[in-house]
């Protein structure tokens, strides 16, 4: 009896945590992408002054932890009279961080598109734009897309660190029912279960994307 | 403001200490990683079928959930469970130890891969048994190529052992917590706490370059080749 | 044909890579001091052969008789012990890339030999010296150019006191400049009596050191001979048509 009411709460509960969970992935994940094509774009061709900015803002977010960035929005801003509720110090900061990642790989494989595709286009009479457009983006986006997919993995994971700032996703429902019922091991379990899904779902998908793009010859490095 | 330099100045010193377990948990990790991750590696280049499901189920485990419900499940659960009375600094070090030696294994069985196969042959050819083989020629070769990528892992180590704290382990984060709940100065305590560990990777990185260019073997470039 | 009892005897050597019988029972003798010779076409079965030799190919059926008595492939002991005494030369080096030229020698010595690190040291520059080597015992494989790479490889078989080589197209990664200071390595190497089983195709090589030419197609020996018998003007034999092509290759190449 005792069992069979703590995994009916122990389900409802994560799966109202894991709905909360993609909430959070979704738009950090879209918002990081966003920011890392428009940073690393700017860190790859910007002028000086921008790409050392683009720089700064990246070593910044890679060079410390992600926790502590959640804990200067959350914690920090109060102080100075800005108020972030959990769900958007936490995705704030997702976007953030992971855009400083995101910012890196896209970075890499604009500077890693060879000279000879520019002048390439500008012979067949492109145009600035169109050449960044039919040529240098189709290739780029092939070259990032591992890293930036594999970044959206690590982001699918570090959303658990949303719980920490007190927003109730899958983590901290778990550890709530996990403290109410002191059946740790079980609990948690079912949680790295939850979290395996998403993160093994979302391989997939990068795979299948990856396969989709796939030009023979032209390799990752 | 005034106020927020004086409060770092009177913490930065306690804060500073913190960074003494942090160092114990990374270095501990990182080395637990390295042993384990190794021999994972090995497993799965080298090793018979089952071994490689084995070592191929673990890391799927250690790198699909994240390290705060790692650090939940063996803490609170399974190391209870075990009997195992571990500090919150033991426990900690063991399972980021654990989750960066399912990624060192996939650094290392790259390395692995990247060696000719003919130096195991020769090696073999020579009289060397297959454990010399794999000690003598292939890991001295497979950890240098492995430094850029293990230095990489290292700054992540670094910075998840930042979560420590949920746990009660005394090290940056946890004092830079107990301070600021007592002196409201959030936002300078938690920069300064960011400032830290951003010297600590700095650092950290630097001196993986430094041993990378060291161990550097002449005119052997693993990128061009 | 020799009387002397042979150093190395195989039996009925067979390998198959799945379904693909590479081998198909192959036996050969190697008398002391003898020097035999594997040609034929690529893909022969030549390179697999020279590793059953020594195990590094565990072959699927066959017997392997060293200095008398039967060797034991299933005990590694005795397997590791065996290959101790058969030097290998691979066509690729195949040398430690992250040792020097002189630690490649030494490290043998002292993790399979036992000899210690100072006696290890003469030893390999004494085998260093003999290959014309003893100013690049410090260099690392990367800088060594093709020529002193295999030469470097032959010192570190020659160091361990083989009773056997087996070479295994020693000369073919070579540019055809370097070539030279290899074959007059190998050429030492016979003079001293040193026992060896070479595939070449170096035509050089072949009718100048050769005792028996063993000429192997699809797995088995197709023929076997003196070079006289076998590359004597008009035999008609597989291993003169062979070596009519490899001389005209030779010839339009210099
Ligand atoms: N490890 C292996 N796995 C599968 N096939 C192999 C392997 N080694 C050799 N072979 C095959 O065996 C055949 C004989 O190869 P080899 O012994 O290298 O011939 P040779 O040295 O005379 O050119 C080739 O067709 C080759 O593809
Ligand atoms: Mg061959």
């Amino acid at each position: 009896m005792d069992d069979m009411a703590f995994f009916r709460e122990l389900v409802t509960g994560l799966n109202r945590g894991l709905l909360m969970s993609v909430m959070l992935i979704i738009p950090s994940a879209l918002g990081g992408l966003i920011i890392g094509i428009v940073a690393g774009a700017l860190r790859a061709f910007g002028n000086s002054l921008v790409i050392r900015i683009g720089d700064g803002y990246a070593a910044l977010f890679r060079g410390t932890p992600l926790v502590v960035q959640l804990f200067v929005l959350y914690f920090g801003l109060p102080n100075v009279g800005i108020y972030l509720t959990p769900y958007w110090a936490a995705v704030t900061g997702f976007m953030l961080c992971s855009g400083a990642y995101q910012s890196e790989y896209v970075r890499g494989a604009l500077l890693s598109i060879k000279r000879n595709q520019y002048l390439g286009a500008q012979a067949l009479g492109f145009t600035r734009l169109q050449t960044i457009f039919w040529v240098i983006i189709p290739q780029a986006m092939r070259r990032a897309l591992p890293g930036c997919g594999n970044e959206i993995i690590y982001l699918i994971k570090y959303s658990s660190l949303a719980y920490i700032v007190t927003f109730m996703e899958l983590t901290g429902e778990g550890k709530t029912i996990a403290t109410e019922y002191f059946r740790f091991t079980e609990v948690f379990l079912v949680i790295g279960f939850y979290y395996l899904i998403l993160v093994s779902v979302a391989k997939i998908i990068l795979r299948k994307t990856e396969k989709a793009l796939e030009v023979p010859g032209f390799g990752s490095v | 403001m005034l106020e927020s330099l004086s409060v770092i100045k009177d913490a930065l010193p306690y804060l500073l200490k913190g960074s003494f377990a942090t160092g114990v948990i990374v270095v501990g990790a990182m080395l637990i990683g390295l042993a384990l991750g190794l021999l994972m590696a090995c497993g799965m280049v080298y090793g018979r079928k089952w071994v490689r499901l084995v070592v191929g189920f673990y890391i799927w485990f250690f790198q699909g959930v994240p390290v705060l419900v790692l650090l939940f499940l063996f803490y609170f659960g399974l190391f209870n469970f075990l009997g195992l009375n571990f500090t919150a600094i033991t426990a900690v070090t063991i399972v980021l130890g654990m989750t960066t030696a399912a990624y060192q294994a996939n650094i290392f069985r790259g390395a692995m891969l990247s060696i000719p196969q003919g130096q195991f042959k020769a090696a073999n050819a020579l009289g060397m048994s297959n454990v010399q083989a794999i000690t003598n020629i292939i890991l001295p070769q497979v950890l240098r190529i492995s430094i850029p990528a293990w230095s990489n892992e290292f700054s992540i180590i670094l910075k998840d052992s930042a979560l420590a704290f949920v746990i009660g382990a005394p090290e940056i984060m946890a004092r830079t917590q107990f301070v600021a709940s007592r002196t409201y100065q959030h936002l300078p305590l938690y920069i300064t706490a960011g400032l830290i560990y951003f010297v600590l990777t700095w650092s950290g990185v630097k001196g993986l370059r430094a041993l990378e260019n060291k161990v550097r073997i002449p005119g052997y470039s693993h990128q061009g080749n | 044909m020799s009387r002397s009892e042979p150093i190395l005897k195989v039996e009925n050597i067979t390998k198959s890579f799945g379904s693909a019988e590479i081998l198909k029972g192959v036996g050969l003798e190697l008398p002391k001091g003898a020097i035999k010779i594997l040609i034929g076409p690529s893909g022969g079965g030549k390179s697999t052969l020279l590793q059953c030799l020594n195990c590094l190919v565990t072959p699927d059926s066959g017997t392997i008789w060293f200095n008398g008595g039967v060797v034991n492939i299933q005990k590694s002991k005795e397997l590791y012990a065996f290959r101790q005494q058969v030097g290998m030369i691979f066509q690729d080096f195949n040398l430690f890339d992250h040792l020097t030229a002189l630690d490649n020698i030494i490290i043998a010595l002292c993790k399979v030999k036992k000899m210690s690190k100072q006696q290890a040291r003469e030893r390999a520059m004494t085998e260093l010296d003999q290959v014309g080597l003893g100013d690049k015992g410090h260099l690392y494989p990367a800088e060594l150019s093709g020529g002193q790479k295999q030469r470097v490889a032959i010192a570190r078989a020659l160091a361990m006191d083989p009773k056997v080589l087996l070479l295994d197209e020693p000369t073919s990664a070579l540019d055809p400049e370097l070539v030279g200071e290899v074959v007059a390595v190998i050429r030492s190497l016979a003079h001293k009596g040193m026992t060896m089983i070479m595939a070449t195709h170096q035509i050089s090589l072949i009718r100048n050191l050769a005792d028996e030419i063993l000429f192997m197609k699809d797995g088995l020996i197709a023929e076997r001979g003196t070079p006289d018998e076998l590359l004597g003007k008009g035999c008609g034999t597989l291993s003169q048509g062979f070596c009519d092509k490899l001389n005209e290759i030779a010839g339009e190449e210099s």
